[in-house]
Order: structure tokens, then C-alpha cells, then sequence
């Protein structure tokens, strides 16, 4: 059987048993996505990686479409893109699918962080997959950021005014910079030429550090919702039929809610701002310049500090702190379930999130000037003296000995309260 | 623990607390529109009406550049009549041997003629203030359609102490009450070919019908897929979700 050189497999179709004795993908796939080992005991918040995985491939498909018809110069953006909405075949339900997914991309991405800061998923050994994951999210946000000029609306034009001008606070280099970056002394058609370019560019990027994040997801194996490390093969389920079947369900319920905003309400504000229904003008600035929903609470934390350096600083520092969660946690337990002061911090801190949400989207005017800056001060004393002080002074609650002996009903220590009963799926 | 479930109480607190932004304008007025809701359709027959409030008023200063004469065929117009509406304007002709276009009847594939031949040409006729494009004005402001319904409904006597400059107009709906655009709509300005009395609420309900068909020419066809698109997917979510749980039924958790 084992040749010089080939790779031993079982597979019987001869095709796929001489492939694979050459290239084993046919081995790996059987590895990674059948045999997998995974925790049995996930609940529903676990399909979100898979479903933010659907999603950019829907983004990339349908961008790929939109790409072929669509003309990156200043003078001809606009006009393009109401050609693909007029008269491209089906080029209204393509970029529809495109707008509406580049919001439920974040609504995925966001819920999955959460999920992995209730659960602990960033703590060792899992701290590489955690920031690989922070590179997702940025690399998210720029390509975010660089689709929404393309359209080349009043709102593409003005968001990018304001957005690449947050460079110009850095001292001394800072007016060069944006100079660099936008290619001229406005944002204007080279601006647009790169960002196009960029935005087609960092999609398979993102695909790249995917493979990253899956690889360094498989090789320590998944969180669960009890933050306890396997015991053996009695606490897991091989990947294929069990969370495959379990993720397509959250794929499903996913498309209709995608469904729904495709075709009934793709004009709601939240998901096309209307102001991008007028065509760029420089002369013309709209009476507010608001981002993208998934940017306000960095945009509310932006403007919560009344200098612009400062600012731009908190901005970034809000999202570069995520890098340093794991060593930031000082709390041998991963899960919240079994964190009795961490878990209320963690509501108030998703609380918090939305609370700058909602700062963002309105005028910094009167109460919303306090209430920024509260949010502001919360979201990094959150980051920096309760995750690690509570870590230090909070008394966990007894873990269960295994996942399988929690799932039976037996073998929590002491209290048995604290093993909570598996949802049911 | 305390500390925190008042913390979270205060804040609460604080929220509910936050004064509503200012008007500076009243609130929309409530219009029916028949092209609402996931099942509604756009009327064609006020559509219709609302294309002659267009043409014979709308189009002296409006461009609508992204509309083309053959998409009248979603409001239902025969390809015969949009031949004939098409053939009694005037679009710019395909340049001579000179070099010169000179004017011909236009067809069903070219798009509505401006009535400004440049964008310097508009400023200067109006003082800068260029009347907006209509190609996607129904989607251009917050309310839509109800919008353009309320600015056309909103012209009003200026109250006492606000002076209003020439070349501005008082209108309640508009953001800062001072609208460039003079009054364009008064009882009886069109005859309606259905007989319909052309009062300025009618006109301008009938023409905001038609600028939500033509900044969203597929809003039908998209409401109609989107019906069978959810069925099929919450048939399918059905059968996924009785695979799973027969997959699951062997496993304790």
C-alpha cells in the first residue's frame, strides 16, 4: 500500500484515493471538518463565526458582480451604480444583498465577540485566535470603510472627509499623511481609484487571516459555554453531522432575516442613509455627517474628547486594547456563567457599547456630551481595572468536574446550582 | 452587586430622561401610500397622473437624468404610448459631419432630456440654487415620499416677524422654513386625462407616487421575489431544523 513517498489514506473512490496520496486535502478536510472534536455542550451563539464565514462569502460574490459594472472615477460612480439598479440584470437584488450584508457582516462579527468575552474565549490557550481575530475586525472596518465611498453619495464623500482627516491630529507628519493617503489635497478621484482597488483587495485579506483563525481555532480546539477544558472524547461530538447540522439551522434563520432587509426594507436609514441617494458634492457639506451604524460607538468615543489628538487616540486605543485581553483578564475562570461580579460587568459593558451607540448617532449637544464622555470612561475602565482587579478579588462559583457530567446532571462540586442545565437545542 | 444594579438603574435613568432633539420643523404628516408594507404596490393609475404633474410642471426645472422613457412601461404605459411620449420630445441628436447635434424626436431607450443643457447653464438661470435631479429624490430624505408630499403641501404666509428674502419662499416642511423653489403646484395647475379634480394635495400625492416609481422602478418585482424567497427559507429552516433534531437524538445535552 504505502508507496515511496505517497500519503497512506483509506478513501475508497480510486480518484480521491490517488489524489489524496498526492495532495491530502481529501485527509484534511476529513480531519478539520469531520472528525473535529468539538465540545458538545455549544449553544446557539456558536454558529456566528460560521455565520459571519457565509456572510463574506456572500460579500465577495456579489462584490465581484458589482465590480464588473461598476465605473471607480468621480464622474462616473454615482451614474454607475444607479445603472446597476436600473438596468444590470437583477443588479438591484446584487447590491441590495451587498449593502444589506456589510451591516449584518458586523451584526454577526459583533455578536461573536461578545460571545467570546462572556465566555472567556480570549484566555490561554486560545490568545492567538483572539487576535487574530482583533486583525479581522480591522481589517473589516477599513474594507467597511472603503465600500461605503465607492457609491460615491453626499454621505461616501463626507464620511471619507471626515474619517481620513483623523490622521491629520498626528503631530508634525499628520497633514502629510492625509495628503499621501488621499492622493492629492481632497478626497477626490484618486481617492477613489485607490479605495476601490483596496476594497477589492482586502476581502481576501480577510480570507487569509480567516484560514489563520480557523487553523489556530483547530489546533487548541473550541471554548464551550462552561469555559472548561475537554476531558476526553465522552465531552465532545465529531464536527460533521452534529454542528454542521447545527450551524446550517443558524444559516437558515440568518437568510431570512437577510431576506427580509433585502427585499422589503433595504432603504431603512440604518442600512442606506438617504443622503447617499445624492450625488457627491464637495460644495455641499449635509447638515450631519454621520457614519455607519457600526461605527458609532467608535465615532461617539472620537467625539467625546474635546481634543482631536486625544480623540483619534481613544478611537484607536479602543480597539487596539482588545489585543491585550488576555493577559488584561486576570481570572483563572473562563466563563461568566461562573463569574458572579463579571457577568453584570459584562451586561453593563454591552450596555455601555450601545449607550455610545447612541451617543454617536446624535448631535454632541447637551446631555449627550456627559453621557459620551461616561461611556467613554466606562469602556476603558471596563478594559483596564475591572478585568483585571475583578479577576483578582472575584470568588468564582465551583466549576463542574466535565462538560459530560454537567450535561448528565451529576458531578458538580459542592454546589450544584452553579452547572446550569443545557439549553436545549 | 448593589452597586452595580444601581448603577445600571441610573442609567436607565439617564436615558429615559434625554430631551427629544429639536424640531425645527413639525412632524411629517401621516400620508397613505399604496406601495407600504411588504405586500403593497405602487398605484399606477396615480403614478400616471402624477408622470403628467412632471411633465407639464416638475420638468420646466427638475432633471430626472436616471430615467429613461421605456421604464414608463412599469407604470403601465403601452409600448406604443411611450413610443408616442418619447417622439414628442426633443433630445440631443447625433453629432453631424460638422460636428454639430442638432435636436431630434426622441425613442423609448433615451433618457428624459434636462431642461438645462449644463450644470453651469442651471446655476446661472438660478442663482446657484439648481433645482435637485428627481432621479432618486423619493430616497434622498428621511420620510420619502411623505417628504416631497409635505414640502409641496407646506408653503404657507411667513409669520409675523420672519422676513423672508427675495428668491426664497416660506415652508414649513423645508429644514430652516427659506425653500429657493417658488410654490409650483396650485389647484387646477394640470387637467387630469382621468378627470381626477387636480387639487394641490392630489398633485402632489400623485407626484410623490411617481418619484417613489422612479427612484425605485423595481419595488414591486422586489416585494413580490421577496415573498417567495422568505416562504422557501422558512420551509427550508423547517426541514433543517427536524434534521438536526433527528441528528441530536442520540446525544445526551
Amino acid at each position: 500500500m504505502a508507496e515511496l513517498g505517497l500519503q497512506e489514506n483509506e478513501f475508497k473512490n480510486p480518484v480521491v484515493h490517488w489524489i489524496d496520496a498526492r495532495l491530502p486535502v481529501f485527509t484534511a478536510m476529513h480531519k478539520e471538518y469531520r472528525q473535529f472534536p468539538t465540545p458538545k455542550n455549544f449553544n446557539y451563539f456558536w454558529n456566528f463565526g460560521a455565520l459571519a464565514t457565509v456572510n463574506l462569502a456572500i460579500m465577495i460574490i456579489t462584490g465581484i458582480f458589482l465590480a464588473m459594472n461598476y465605473n471607480p472615477s468621480t464622474a462616473g460612480a454615482f451614474d454607475s451604480v444607479e445603472r446597476i439598479m436600473r438596468d444590470v440584470n437583477w443588479g438591484w437584488m446584487i447590491r441590495y444583498l451587498h449593502v444589506v450584508g456589510a451591516s449584518l457582516f458586523f451584526v454577526t462579527v459583533y455578536v461573536h465577540i461578545f460571545r467570546g468575552l462572556y465566555y472567556g474565549s480570549y484566555k490561554k490557550p486560545r490568545e492567538m485566535i483572539w487576535m487574530l481575530g482583533v486583525v479581522l475586525l480591522l481589517l473589516l472596518m477599513a474594507t467597511a470603510f472603503m465600500g461605503y465611498v465607492l457609491p460615491w453619495g453626499q454621505m461616501s464623500f463626507w464620511g471619507a472627509t471626515v474619517i481620513t482627516n483623523l490622521f491629520g491630529a498626528i503631530p508634525v507628519v499628520g497633514h502629510g499623511i492625509v495628503t499621501w493617503l488621499w492622493g492629492g489635497f481632497a478626497v477626490a478621484n484618486p481617492t477613489l481609484n485607490r479605495f476601490f482597488s483596496l476594497h477589492y483587495l482586502l476581502p481576501f485579506i480577510i480570507v487569509g487571516f480567516l484560514v489563520l483563525h480557523i487553523m489556530a481555532l483547530h489546533t487548541v480546539g473550541s471554548n464551550n459555554p462552561l469555559g472548561i477544558d475537554v476531558k476526553g472524547p465522552q465531552d465532545t461530538l465529531p464536527f460533521h453531522p452534529y454542528y454542521t447540522v447545527k450551524d446550517s439551522v443558524g444559516v437558515c434563520v440568518y437568510l431570512i432575516v437577510f431576506a427580509i432587509l433585502v427585499f422589503f426594507i433595504p432603504h431603512q436609514p440604518l442600512l442606506m442613509d438617504p443622503n447617499n441617494s445624492i450625488q457627491a458634492n464637495p460644495l455641499q457639506t449635509p447638515s450631519d455627517i454621520v457614519p455607519e451604524w457600526y461605527f458609532l460607538p467608535f465615532y461617539a468615543i472620537l467625539r467625546s474628547v474635546p481634543n482631536k489628538l486625544g480623540g483619534v487616540v481613544l478611537l484607536f486605543g479602543s480597539i487596539f486594547v482588545l489585543f491585550f485581553l488576555p493577559w488584561l483578564d486576570t481570572s483563572p475562570v473562563r466563563s461568566c456563567r461562573f463569574r458572579p461580579i463579571m457577568r453584570w460587568l459584562w451586561v453593563l459593558f454591552v450596555i455601555d457599547v450601545f449607550v455610545l451607540g447612541y451617543v454617536g448617532a446624535n448631535r454632541p449637544v447637551g446631555i449627550f456630551i456627559l453621557l459620551g464622555r461616561i461611556a467613554t470612561v466606562w469602556y476603558y475602565i471596563h478594559m483596564l481595572i475591572f478585568l483585571p482587579l475583578v479577576g483578582k478579588l472575584e470568588r468564582p462559583l465551583p466549576l463542574p468536574e466535565s462538560i459530560s457530567k454537567s450535561v448528565l446532571g451529576g458531578g458538580a462540586l459542592p454546589s450544584a446550582a452553579a452547572a446550569r442545565p443545557m439549553e436545549k437545542a | 452587586m448593589r452597586t452595580l444594579a444601581l448603577a445600571a438603574a441610573a442609567l436607565g435613568l439617564a436615558l429615559s430622561a434625554l430631551p427629544a432633539a429639536a424640531q425645527e420643523t413639525p412632524p411629517l404628516p401621516r400620508v397613505f401610500w399604496s406601495f407600504e408594507g411588504p405586500f403593497g404596490t405602487i398605484d399606477q393609475a396615480a403614478a400616471q397622473r402624477g408622470y403628467q404633474v412632471y411633465k407639464q410642471v416638475c420638468s420646466a426645472c427638475h432633471s430626472m437624468t436616471q430615467f429613461h422613457f421605456r421604464d414608463l412601461a412599469g407604470i403601465g404605459y403601452t409600448p406604443e404610448q411611450i413610443a408616442a411620449i418619447a417622439a414628442s420630445v426633443q433630445v440631443p441628436g447625433p453629432p453631424n459631419a460638422q460636428g454639430q447635434s442638432s435636436p431630434v424626436p426622441g425613442k423609448p431607450a433615451d433618457a428624459f432630456p434636462s431642461p438645462f443643457p449644463t450644470q453651469a447653464a442651471a446655476e446661472a438661470a438660478f442663482n446657484g440654487a439648481v433645482p435637485p435631479d428627481q432621479s432618486l429624490m423619493a430616497n434622498a430624505f428621511e420620510g420619502g415620499p411623505t417628504y416631497i408630499y409635505a414640502i409641496l403641501n407646506g408653503f404657507r404666509n411667513p409669520p409675523p416677524g420672519i422676513t423672508v428674502p427675495p428668491g426664497r419662499y416660506y415652508n414649513i416642511y423645508f429644514p430652516g422654513n427659506l425653500i429657493a423653489m417658488p410654490p409650483p403646484l396650485h389647484d387646477g395647475a394640470v387637467t387630469y386625462a382621468d378627470g381626477t379634480p387636480a387639487t394641490v394635495p392630489q398633485m402632489a400625492h400623485d407626484v410623490a407616487t411617481f418619484l417613489y416609481f422612479v427612484a425605485n422602478p423595481h419595488a414591486d418585482q422586489r416585494k413580490r421575489i421577496g415573498v417567495h424567497v422568505v416562504l422557501f427559507l422558512v420551509f427550508v429552516t423547517g426541514l433543517t431544523y427536524a434534521l438536526k433534531r433527528k441528528v441530536w437524538s442520540d446525544v445526551e445535552h
